[in-house]
């Protein structure tokens, strides 16, 4: 506690603590405390027995609406620099129709988060890696900027930065010359908050982004993959991710 | 080898090197004009630890915190970057770089580069952002 | 052992010697020039973007690390597999070998996004990452081909030729055939084919037998030397083969690639319609890399700069073959829905436009002249060069 003391314990952060004592005391092995990270301590790391998810619906996906791609932008403090080909997009809106039925899609693409990412196998200093929970991310401070990740991605989800950047959002830092990707929000997850994109799918009554714990049976995602059909990207390359898509 | 007047030559260039590096430092201390770095910390109270400590060793706390936070997801705010640029950014600029700021007027004077403001915010997040 | 091999360095007047490297610094200073204005600026000044990320220094780069592999074939048969006719030449055939080797890398490291990183590269290295393991590779097969040299060089340790070349032998082949499966091993569609494991190993031959060769007339034009008939038209052979291998891989996996359905969309996009990619497939790989110094190297009596003229655009159509498979591969779209047609504001389903800017071909070129330099001021300076090539090799080694 003493590394703490002089932050003044947050209500947030007191009730975290408590709900992890008590969790750890009180329940019988076996049986899981609730379904959230919330439960971590600021001082804690992350669980290996939690895997972060996603779930898109796509009947619930309109054609054309990027609300979840603008909260993203905004969130991360992507701007549009006027050069759409050298801008980083973490998660974009890709239009399908079948060539053959005629059947049209919208669904929003980010880094999948694999439970084998090929972008960690191919770095050749470990930058990219992945967390305990799930979360594939860059760590910039021993990024080189190869960009062998971005060969590597099969989902397009990771982009080198071109320029110079400033002003960036302080939890989100991003810099020239390093590789990126979606990170699921973890800086919100961190704090027992949902993605940006996420939340702003729910507040525009979309509903069709849902995140959660895909370990967790009692998690709304979990449930929600038990009971309806939901495929992967590119399920045929065995990578796993942890976002699934129903409706295609 | 080749003729004896280059060898000459080079030895001499070697020497007038050697004298000039010897009397550097004695040049540059005699000098007034030698730019201070400029410490000003507009936010009063105390920092994470002494200043000594913080001099000596904020690099490695730096570090040892950056890969707890990457790599385990730890937020503790003690040492973490954010924190020292909440604290240490010029009221007049809102920033710790500038000519003036806090992190690299330091490490001008001792010519040492920061890396970190190439991905890091060297702002504090506005105040309407901070709470949620 | 061989009497006559007594080596030496490259002579002729020094003067002359100086313009040569003042020659070769220019395109130096001009990679320098870029390499500096890239890192400034950041990799926008570049014709990349977040489609086509390796652009023309990974073009150069591969083709040189692969070059390099390949030249040092000809030293592998003389001690590896006993052709005495090659040994005079074994030397040069692994200074050649490490100085590409050396140019193909500067490239690599000079492109990195953070070059001022170069050192994390080097100290912190992922050891699951096929990309690190090459950087152990690549010291491996430095590390055993200098130590090779040594001994070929070094006359108390001649027996021991033998043993440290099948080390330096099986390094080799470790690099070439893990840079195929860098390509072969890759999800994208012209990729994702071991065949390029196989296909890389007869471009290195190819590659690098080309630019032995030119190096090899060059320093002997250097100085009036005679190279013995015999050797040019092993070497002569030795190429040709090499060529008629590449040719009949590349046939291989284009074919193979335009068979199975699953991956004749994009074999059409090389063979037919992918413009640039085709045009450079078709006149630059196939014609002028393949079919036409096969052709001519085909003839039983061709003259030296016959020879020269073969090995060239051997190496031209390598570029072109790297640029194809580098670029091209990335120009065509990532499907992630098969079935489906795509598209979005990150330009899924679409075919990626790239145009090399100056600064990329500059840094390029940079990577060539480097390797160039390397030979002529290591060959000036050590005793690599045998005496005398003209006469005819004697059977024992």
């Amino acid at each position: 506690m003493s590394a703490d003391a002089n932050d003044g314990l947050s209500r947030r952060g007191f009730l975290a603590i408590s709900a992890a004592t008590l969790g750890g005391v009180m329940l019988a092995p076996g049986i899981r405390l609730i379904e959230i990270a919330g439960a971590r301590a600021p001082e804690q790391s992350v669980s290996r027995q939690v895997r972060w998810g996603l779930l898109i619906d796509t009947n619930k996906c309109a054609p054309g609406c990027d609300d979840c791609v603008k909260a993203c932008a905004t969130e991360n403090g992507l701007k549009d620099t006027g050069h759409p080909r050298t801008d980083a997009q973490w998660i974009r809106k890709v239009e399908l129709k079948d060539m053959r039925t005629g059947r049209a899609n919208s669904v929003p693409v980010m880094c999948q988060h694999c439970e084998h990412p090929p972008c960690v196998d191919v770095c050749p200093t470990g930058a990219s890696f992945k967390r305990a929970d799930g979360i594939v991310l860059v760590d910039r401070h021993i990024c080189i900027g190869c960009r062998y990740c971005i060969m590597a991605c099969p989902y397009k989800a990771r982009s080198i930065v071109f320029e110079a950047i400033t002003d960036q959002n302080p939890d989100v830092p991003r810099g020239n010359g390093c590789a990126e990707g979606c990170t699921l929000c973890v800086h919100r997850i961190d704090r027992d908050q949902q993605p940006a994109c996420v939340e702003a799918c729910t507040k525009a009554g979309h509903n069709a982004m849902f995140f959660g714990d895909l370990n967790d049976p009692h998690s709304e995602i979990a449930q929600r993959v038990a009971k309806y059909a939901s495929t992967q990207i590119r399920a045929d390359f065995k990578l796993n991710p942890g976002v699934r898509y129903q409706g295609l | 080898m080749k003729t004896n007047g280059t060898g000459a030559f080079t030895g001499r260039i070697a020497r007038a090197i050697c004298l000039l590096a010897l009397l550097l430092p004695v040049l540059v201390f005699a000098s007034e004009r030698v730019p201070k770095p400029v410490i000003n910390i507009d936010r009063q109270g105390k920092c994470v630890e002494d200043s000594a400590t913080m001099r000596r060793e904020h690099p490695d706390m730096l570090k040892h915190q950056r890969d707890l936070t990457m790599h385990e997801g730890i937020r503790t705010r003690k040492h973490s970057l954010k924190e020292c640029v909440e604290c240490h950014a010029s009221a007049k600029t809102g920033s710790v770089l500038g000519a003036k700021g806090f992190c690299q007027s330091c490490h001008d004077y001792a010519s040492v580069r920061i890396d970190c403001f190439n991905c890091h915010a060297s702002k504090p997040k506005l105040a309407s952002g901070v709470k949620p | 052992m061989a009497e006559y091999l007594i080596y030496h360095e490259l002579g002729g007047p020094s003067r002359r010697f100086w313009s040569l490297l003042g020659l070769l610094a220019v395109p130096l200073a001009l990679a320098a020039i870029a390499y500096f204005y890239m890192e400034h600026y950041g990799h926008i000044v570049t014709g990349m973007d977040n489609q086509i990320v390796w652009g023309m220094p990974h073009v150069f780069a591969v083709f040189l690390i692969i070059a390099a592999t390949g030249a040092l074939n000809i030293a592998m048969a003389a001690s590896v597999f006993g052709k005495a006719v090659y040994r005079p030449v074994a030397p040069l055939s692994a200074l050649v070998s490490l100085a590409l080797l050396a140019g193909g890398l500067a490239l690599v490291m000079l492109d990195l996004g953070r070059s001022d990183r170069m050192v994390v590269a080097a100290m912190q290295l992922n050891p699951e990452s096929l990309l690190s393991r090459r950087v152990i590779f690549y010291d491996g097969y430095m590390a055993s081909v200098g130590v090779y040299m040594w001994f070929l060089l070094e006359p108390r340790m001649n027996r021991y030729v033998k043993p440290v070349a099948i080390v330096a032998f099986l390094w080799q082949l470790l690099l070439i055939t893990s840079t195929g499966l860098e390509f072969g091993f890759n999800f994208r569609a012209v990729y994702d084919s071991v065949l390029y494991a196989p296909m890389f190993i007869a471009f290195s031959s190819a590659y690098g037998a080309a630019a032995l060769i030119l190096i090899l007339l060059a320093a002997c034009g250097w100085e009036g030397r005679d190279v013995s008939g015999e050797l040019l038209r092993r070497l002569k052979n030795w190429l040709g083969v090499s060529v008629g291998a590449s040719l009949f891989f590349a046939i291989l996996f284009l074919g193979t690639k335009y068979e199975l359905v699953r991956s004749r969309d994009v074999a059409r996009f090389l063979l037919f319609d992918g413009g640039v990619y085709t045009a450079l497939l078709w006149l630059g790989q196939i014609a002028l890399g393949g079919v036409v110094p096969l052709a001519l190297l085909l003839r039983s009596r061709l003259s030296r700069s016959g020879i020269a003229a073969a090995a060239a655009m051997v190496l031209l159509g390598g570029l072109a073959q790297m640029y194809v498979t580098l670029i091209g591969g990335q120009a065509y779209p990532q499907i992630l829905f098969p079935g489906m047609i795509e598209s979005s504001s990150y330009f899924d389903g679409e075919i990626h436009p790239y145009a090399p800017s100056l600064v990329e071909v500059l840094l390029g070129l940079g990577g060539v002249a480097l390797a160039a330099s390397i030979v002529a001021i290591v060959l000036r300076a050590i005793a690599l060069l045998p005496e005398r090539l003209d006469p005819p090799a004697k059977p024992q080694a």
